[in-house]
Parts: structure tokens; C-alpha cells; sequence
């Protein structure tokens, strides 16, 4: 039941977030998460007492491996609740505990930074970590920071269940003190895991692993043994084997890319973890069109629709770009620069925008000219327009993708919402 | 025109670690308005593991995390006097952040350890109590080291670290901070002959094509003009940005200042 205290807290956080954000002052989480507590300190404590909390955290990839979970389970015993809206801070997930009527799961995404805030209260029985790498350097600093925060989690409490990803050299150095099931996802963004997360020096990889060998002067760490490992099919990237333990199976997905496969395969050995076996999951999961307008069809109002796809840092254009680059689609780069996007748009020169060769592109969103600018580095010689439709409405041919920044993403996805009757 | 028989070879040294915060975009930008010009140019990644040769005609350093500038301080040391040599025979320097500060003496983090530098630069910095953070607005310094066309205008870019560099006697910033901290008393960087260091990401020379210009010219003479009217109206957008950001602040300091 939701106690009056609890209801109050929660409107005062909201309101208190609102006029942050309305006054230009900020973003608004950290202001209504403080109201909250003022009048209910043990709200999400006790919001989160009859649930059985997992947390899902990474940078890229949380929102959908969220969604995937929920799908994985939705036919196994448990009532599920879960933040779908992307509201991962904990002014947005203490709205959603409130609520619950039964109890059950609670399947929730959490923002890096928070997972560490958030950990005792939730007291979560899961936690499912994807992958870390520089986002928003202005605003959250660097990435090295965010995994040795989650180490001190689990060296706190060893015996926290973590499903992670063994690919990735932050995620590892975060886990390894809990209870761990790893899963190796294979990686194509290394450039923030170059150094040896527990001593520094440099990090020696091949091919999909890495090691910091002892008799170079490392420290030993390495690439710890998994139970599940994905492996991607040559076929443009449509499908993958998961290899759990010694049985195989095929992960097809109507969601695209590589990056939606990894998310999925580490939904799958969750789930698992709950009695859905991974046929089950897979099936149930491969349902999923659209996550929160993730790979939503915007109508560009001339009788064509785009593809929209979410893009906020370096690794996730990565994935998107190896994805684009052998089809035949026009794209939109469409970026702003606001507080959740991140204030410096330095970054658009770590993605490797060579990998639209060959396509027509056009730079949009509020900083369309630094997209210009840098499109323009590689001879690409887009089209220039802050309105993302407009500019792929100036694009030719039926098929065109927009990849958007969060803020850039969040109002296209807005009008797709207003645009379904 | 530019006869130049040779091809450029750009030096993007260390871009596994000093590639955080994009200013390999340096590289390509250089690259790109030499190619515009008919002179060829091509990018040579210097890897922490290999020795930095002395026969490039640029050498770019970037920004990077405490880990990573500490693996490059030990590496910078073994191929210090190539790069010192390469310097001093005609080569182009360009460092940022991290980068710039380990050209000079010494730099002490904020874990209070210490990291001996290459000492090309007379100065020395330290890990400050906070991290400047925003946009930054420069005038650049008059110096003949900017070559007959003069200084390039005011100079725009986004600062993110927390480094106070004290400059010795007479070594010249590169600019006067109009809006943002910089080396943290009124300058910023450092403009010697043939050598550039700040704190601006952005990347740096994509936000500035003026600047970009004299830092080729410095390699291949007077260049002939090209239409950079769009990197042009880039500039003049991340300026006005960054002066409404520099009149906020300066209203919000004002108002924090009244109490």
C-alpha cells in the first residue's frame, strides 16, 4: 500500500525536480530525489520490501536489456514491474516501487551513477551489468571511476548475484568481487579499456580477450571464464549462436544490430535464472519492434518513414555505424548538446563516421554544425538542417535512418507517440 | 601555391590513451586542410609501446584519464629526446590537456604523486581543488611566433580537467581566458615556435580554422585560401555560445558575490 507520507514525497520530489529544470537550474533528479528523502527517508526501503529487486545498469543498453528481461519473464509466475520509460534515477524509480500492488519483480534500470545510491535500500537479489565506456565526460567524469564505484559494492557484499559481461575489462574489474555469472558478449568498442583497470599499466588484447600478463610486470588480470558466450553469424550481423554451457542456440532478434543481441544475451541467462529456459526467452523476446522508440517507424509526413535509432556516446555510434554501413539507407546525424546529451561535442571525432562512405547523410539537431563540420572531415558533405525530418525529408530513395542524441532521440520520440492515433 | 613535393606525416602520438576526449580530431583536421590545398597528408598512429621517431612533421598529444597519463609520462621519457630533437629540427607540436602538461617540468596529480614531464616547456602543474568544466573563450597573444599573418582571432573550446599550470619567466600563453579557467591565472596554454599547448578540446583546430591554419603554415609556409565557410560560421556559433555562457557566469558569481 502506498501511505500518504510516501505519495507526498514522491509529488514534492516531482515538483521540486520541475521548477530545477524550469529555472534552468538543472536537471532536476538530484534536487527531487533530496525532497523526497526530507519527507520520506526510507521511501524506497520500503517501497522495495515486497518486491524482489534486479537491477539492470550498463551505459549503453540498459533500457533494452530491461525491456528484453521483462519480456523474457512476462509468462513465468512473478508480477513484474519495471521503470519502461527510462526514468533510471532514483527520483524515477521510487514512483514505480510506490506503485506496486502485489508482490513480485521488480525490473529495474538504473543509471550508472546511481546504482551505488540506490544499492541498500533496493537490496536487489540481481544485478546486470552490460558494459561501461565514455558518456558525457562533462557530467560524469571518467570511466575508470564509475567501475571502481560498483568494485566497492561487491567487495562490500560478496555475496551480491551478478550476471556481467566478461568482454569488457570496466565491467570485470566492477563484478569480479561478487557472486558472478559471466557472460562474454564480444566488444567492438575497446578505446576505454585500454589500460589495466587494477594496476594501470597497458592492457594487452587478442583478438576478443585481454590480459595484463604477469611476466610483462602486470598484475595478472584477465579475461575470467564464462558460461555463456555469443557469437555473431557473418550475415550482416541479423543473428547469433548463445553457447550456454554445451548447448547452442540461435538468437534472431526484430530488433536490429549486434549491440540488441548482446543486450538479449544477457537477458537470457537472467531469466534463466529465474526457471525460463533460453528457448523460452528467446522467443518471447524476439517479439519486441520498439523499445521506449528505440528502432521506432517516424512518419516524415511525405508518404516515407525513417528509422530512428539512439546513438549518445562513442561505443553505441560505433555499434550503429558498423550496422548501417553495408545497407542501403540514407542517414540522419542528428545531435544536441544539453545536459543529458553532454555539453561537449569533442566526442563526435572518437566515432568513426568514415563508415557512411558511400551513403547521402545529413547533419541535423542543435548542433548540426559541429556535425557538419566533422561529417565534412571525412568528405561526406551532408545536407545541413537543425530539423532532423526536415533534413531527411531532403534525403532521397525509401530508405533512411535517423540516429539521434538522447535529448534529439527523446523529442522524436515524442512526436511518434502523438503521431499514433 | 604550395610546392611541396613530400607528403605530411602527421605523428598522433599515443592515441590509445591520450584519445579520450576526441582530440585526435586535431589530426584529421590538419590532414584535411592540407589535402584541401593539394598537399598530401597522411596520419601515423605512435603507439605507447613504440619509440616516437624524430621524422614527422606534426606530433599531437591529447587529453586522457590518471591511468593513462601516467603510462604516457614513462613512455614520453624514453622518447624524450626525439621528440625534443624532432621539435628543434622543424616539426609542429600541438598538445592538449593531459598532453600539454607533460610537455613541461613536472605534473602532480591530485593523489599527490608525481610525474616528471619532458621539460620542453619552462613550467609546471598541479592537480587543483576543482575541475573547470564548460566553454572557453581565448585572445590569442601577440607573438611572432603566429608567423606575418598575425594572431588568429578569438578562440573558442570546451575545458574539462582540473590542472593549474604555472608558466616560468617569459614562456608566453598561449591567449588571454576571456570566459573559463585555463591554466588558471589568466592565460591559457602555451605559444612557442612551432609549438601549441591548451586545455581546449573541441577538438581544438575544428573549432578554430583560423588557428588551424597557422598551426599548417608553420610546416608549409603561406597557405592559399580555401572556402571554410562553414567551419567558419562553426567558430562564430561556439563563440557566441560560449560569451552567453561567460555572462551568465559572471551574473551568477555576481549575485553569489551580493549574497
Amino acid at each position: 500500500m502506498t501511505s500518504l507520507r510516501t505519495r507526498v514525497a514522491i509529488s514534492s520530489g516531482r515538483m521540486a525536480g520541475a521548477v530545477s529544470r524550469l529555472t534552468g537550474r538543472g536537471q532536476g533528479a538530484t534536487i527531487s530525489g533530496r525532497v523526497m528523502n526530507a519527507i520520506a527517508p526510507n521511501l524506497l526501503r520500503d517501497s522495495a520490501q515486497s518486491q524482489k529487486v534486479i537491477i539492470v545498469s550498463s551505459t549503453n543498453g540498459k533500457t533494452t536489456t530491461t525491456r528484453l528481461l521483462v519480456d523474457a519473464l512476462a509468462e513465468s509466475d512473478f508480477p513484474i514491474i519495471t521503470n519502461a520509460t527510462g526514468a533510471n534515477l532514483a527520483s524515477g524509480i521510487a514512483p514505480v516501487l510506490a506503485g506496486a500492488k502485489r508482490t513480485g519483480l521488480a525490473i529495474l534500470e538504473v543509471d550508472e551513477r546511481v546504482v551505488s545510491k540506490v544499492i541498500d535500500p533496493l537490496n536487489p537479489v540481481l544485478l546486470v551489468l552490460g558494459n561501461l565506456s565514455r558518456d558525457q565526460l562533462d557530467r560524469y567524469g571518467e570511466v575508470h571511476a564509475v567501475s571502481a564505484a560498483w568494485r566497492k559494492l561487491f567487495l562490500a557484499k560478496p555475496s551480491l548475484a551478478v550476471i556481467a559481461n566478461s568482454s569488457d575489462p570496466n565491467i570485470v574489474w566492477a563484478a569480479s568481487p561478487g557472486t558472478v555469472t559471466w557472460v562474454a558478449l564480444g566488444r567492438s568498442w575497446r578505446e576505454d579499456a585500454n589500460t589495466c583497470p587494477s594496476c594501470g599499466r597497458l592492457l594487452e588484447w587478442t583478438n576478443d580477450s585481454y590480459d595484463c600478463p604477469i611476466d610483462n610486470g602486470g598484475c595478472g588480470f584477465t579475461q575470467p571464464e564464462a558460461v555463456a558466450h555469443l557469437k555473431f553469424s557473418e550475415d550482416k550481423n541479423e543473428s547469433a549462436t548463445l553457447l550456454i554451457q554445451e548447448t547452442s542456440h540461435e538468437l534472431r532478434l526484430a530488433l536490429p544490430g549486434k549491440w540488441n543481441l548482446a543486450n538479449a544475451a544477457l537477458a537470457v541467462v537472467a531469466a534463466n535464472s529465474f526457471g525460463v529456459t533460453p528457448k523460452q526467452a528467446i522467443a518471447l523476446m524476439a517479439a519486441v519492434t520498439n523499445v521506449a522508440g528505440r528502432n521506432m517507424k517516424l512518419p516524415l509526413g511525405d508518404g516515407r518513414n525513417a528509422q530512428v535509432l539512439l546513438a549518445k556516446n562513442p561505443a553505441g555510434w560505433t555499434e550503429v555505424l558498423q550496422y548501417l554501413s553495408p545497407r542501403s539507407t540514407q542517414v540522419v546525424v542528428a545531435v544536441n548538446a544539453r545536459v543529458a546529451d553532454g555539453k561537449d561535442t569533442s566526442w563526435l571525432y572518437d566515432v568513426p563516421y568514415q563508415l557512411l562512405r558511400g551513403h547521402s547523410v545529413a547533419a541535423a539537431g542543435e548542433r548540426c554544425l559541429d556535425v557538419a563540420v566533422r561529417l565534412n572531415a571525412e568528405d561526406l558533405n551532408p545536407i545541413i538542417d537543425s530539423d532532423p525530418i526536415a533534413a531527411a525529408r531532403r534525403l532521397k530513395g525509401d530508405d533512411i535512418t535517423i540516429v539521434a542524441s538522447y535529448t534529439q532521440f527523446s523529442a522524436l520520440y515524442d512526436k511518434y507517440r502523438k503521431s499514433k492515433p | 601555391m604550395n610546392a611541396r613535393e613530400s607528403t605530411l606525416r602527421i605523428g598522433l602520438v599515443y592515441p590509445e590513451i591520450l584519445g579520450t576526449y576526441g582530440d585526435r580530431g586535431n589530426a584529421l583536421i590538419i590532414a584535411q586542410r592540407a589535402q584541401r590545398r593539394g598537399i598530401a597528408a597522411e596520419i601515423i598512429e605512435i603507439y605507447a609501446r613504440e619509440p616516437i621517431s624524430s621524422g614527422l612533421d606534426f606530433y599531437l598529444l591529447g587529453g586522457g584519464e590518471d591511468d593513462s597519463q601516467h603510462i604516457a609520462a614513462r613512455s614520453l621519457q624514453e622518447s624524450r629526446s626525439a621528440l625534443i630533437e624532432a621539435h628543434n629540427t622543424g616539426a609542429v607540436i600541438v598538445a592538449v590537456c593531459a598532453g600539454f602538461q607533460l610537455l613541461g617540468h613536472s605534473y602532480e596529480a591530485a593523489d599527490g604523486s608525481l610525474l616528471e614531464g619532458i621539460g620542453l616547456i619552462d613550467m609546471i602543474t598541479r592537480a587543483g581543488a576543482n575541475r573547470s568544466i564548460g566553454e572557453v573563450v581565448i585572445e590569442a597573444e601577440p607573438s611572432p611566433n603566429w608567423g606575418t599573418a598575425g594572431p588568429p582571432p578569438l578562440i573558442t573550446g570546451f575545458e574539462n580537467h582540473g590542472g593549474r599550470t604555472q608558466l616560468g619567466q617569459g614562456v608566453v600563453p598561449l591567449g588571454q581566458v576571456k570566459v573559463g579557467t585555463g591554466n588558471g591565472n589568466g592565460g591559457d596554454g602555451v605559444l612557442g615556435e612551432r609549438l601549441l599547448g591548451t586545455y581546449l578540446h573541441g577538438p581544438v583546430l575544428a573549432r578554430n580554422p583560423v588557428l588551424a591554419d597557422r598551426v599548417l603554415s608553420w610546416v608549409v609556409g603561406p597557405l592559399e585560401e580555401i572556402d571554410d565557410s562553414l567551419e567558419r560560421r562553426l567558430h562564430d556559433e561556439c563563440l557566441s555560445r560560449g560569451s552567453a555562457q561567460g555572462v551568465k557566469r559572471w551574473w551568477q558569481n555576481r549575485m553569489l558575490a551580493r549574497g
